[in-house]
């Protein structure tokens, strides 16, 4: 029985079914865990750590990467 | 001549030959910020960190077209109006890319992009703590300055003129007295419009340049950055060659002796 959750990513809401890792909710997104980084609940999440880290109901995860900046 | 060229710039105990750095934005794609970045000769170009667009995964992104093994990447916190906004920034910066070194710079005001001093100490202080290496980029206030280089940072920044005006260095006095009174690299960080800009901040001693705006802008980006590279390297020059006395008068270069 898939039970689904409501999270917030990059500041939109998402639903995801409950129990996902996030190293899962990266894959299932398309993005190659060595080009992002990522903040759950205003905390940094080691890239060590993406396989432990469970998804919970109401998370707030920013996924961020590099672009082209000067200033 | 050639013993200055190997002179090497010495950045949080990395060794670097270009004194020039490059920031990534404002070009028409990845590919011509690449060829930029290559013309500039620099090796160490700026980055912002920004959310990835999760509805578009595919879309090209820039460390496909410049290495970070082959460039250094100094993540920026341009855009960044608070001292907790910028420190979050950069913790994500240092998980998503692996390195300490960064560019601390907390704007104050959107239309001067002029940096919050306060926040920037602020800043600075939490992130030397938790052990990142931070450029700042500042104001041109000597005590500032002074107080960033105190705290710990490895390069101080001031700007030459407001981001992205191109007004060249509009404050040559504070500029020197802050690169007199301090024992890290002093960069001019904003401001240089065209190559002579960049040569008249190297010819006041300063340790190196960072722009985007003045080759990105450029009617012909990848020129002006090979134009941008000989200005660094000449202006360099020309500080450890010495300039001649400035005269209010004439005074020929031809011997007076023997004329008919």
């Amino acid at each position: 029985m898939n039970i689904v959750i409501e999270i917030t990513i990059n500041g939109d809401p998402h639903k995801i079914a409950k129990g996902q890792n996030l190293d899962m909710l990266l894959q299932d997104l398309n993005l190659d865990p060595a080009k992002v980084a990522v903040e759950r609940n205003l905390e940094i999440v080691s890239k060590t750590t993406y396989q432990d880290v469970i998804i919970m109901a109401d998370d707030r995860l920013e996924i961020v990467h590099f672009i082209g900046g000067g200033k | 001549m050639t013993e200055q060229k190997q002179e090497k710039f010495n950045i949080a105990g990395k060794d670097f030959t270009s004194r020039l750095i490059v920031g990534t934005g404002k070009y028409k794609d990845f590919e011509e910020t690449a060829r930029a970045v290559e013309a500039s000769g620099a090796e160490i170009v700026t980055v912002a960190t920004r959310r990835v667009n999760i509805m578009n995964p595919d879309q090209p992104m820039l460390v496909d077209y410049l290495d970070p093994k082959k460039y250094t990447y100094l993540p920026n916190t341009a855009g960044c109006f608070t001292a907790d906004d910028a420190i979050r920034t950069l913790r994500l910066a240092r998980e998503g890319g692996g390195w300490n070194l960064v560019k601390l710079e907390v704007l104050g005001d959107q239309k001067t992009l002029y940096p919050n001093m306060i926040e920037t100490l602020h800043a600075a202080e939490v992130l030397i703590k938790e052990g990142f290496d931070v450029m700042v980029y500042c104001s041109d206030d000597p005590i500032m300055a002074k107080r960033l280089e105190d705290l710990g940072c490895c390069a101080i920044m001031p700007l030459g003129a407001p981001i992205g005006s191109g007004l060249g260095i509009q404050n040559p006095v504070q500029i020197r007295l802050i690169i007199e009174q301090a024992n890290v690299p002093v960069l001019v960080d904003a401001g240089v419009g065209t190559a002579s800009d960049a040569a008249e901040a190297m010819e006041l001693g300063c340790d190196g340049v960072l722009m985007n705006t003045a080759i990105a802008e450029a009617q012909d980006p990848i020129a002006m950055a090979y134009a941008m590279r000989l200005a660094v390297e000449a202006g360099r020059a020309a500080y450890f060659a010495g300039r001649m006395p400035k005269k209010l008068y004439a005074d020929p270069s031809s011997p007076l002796a023997g004329l008919i």
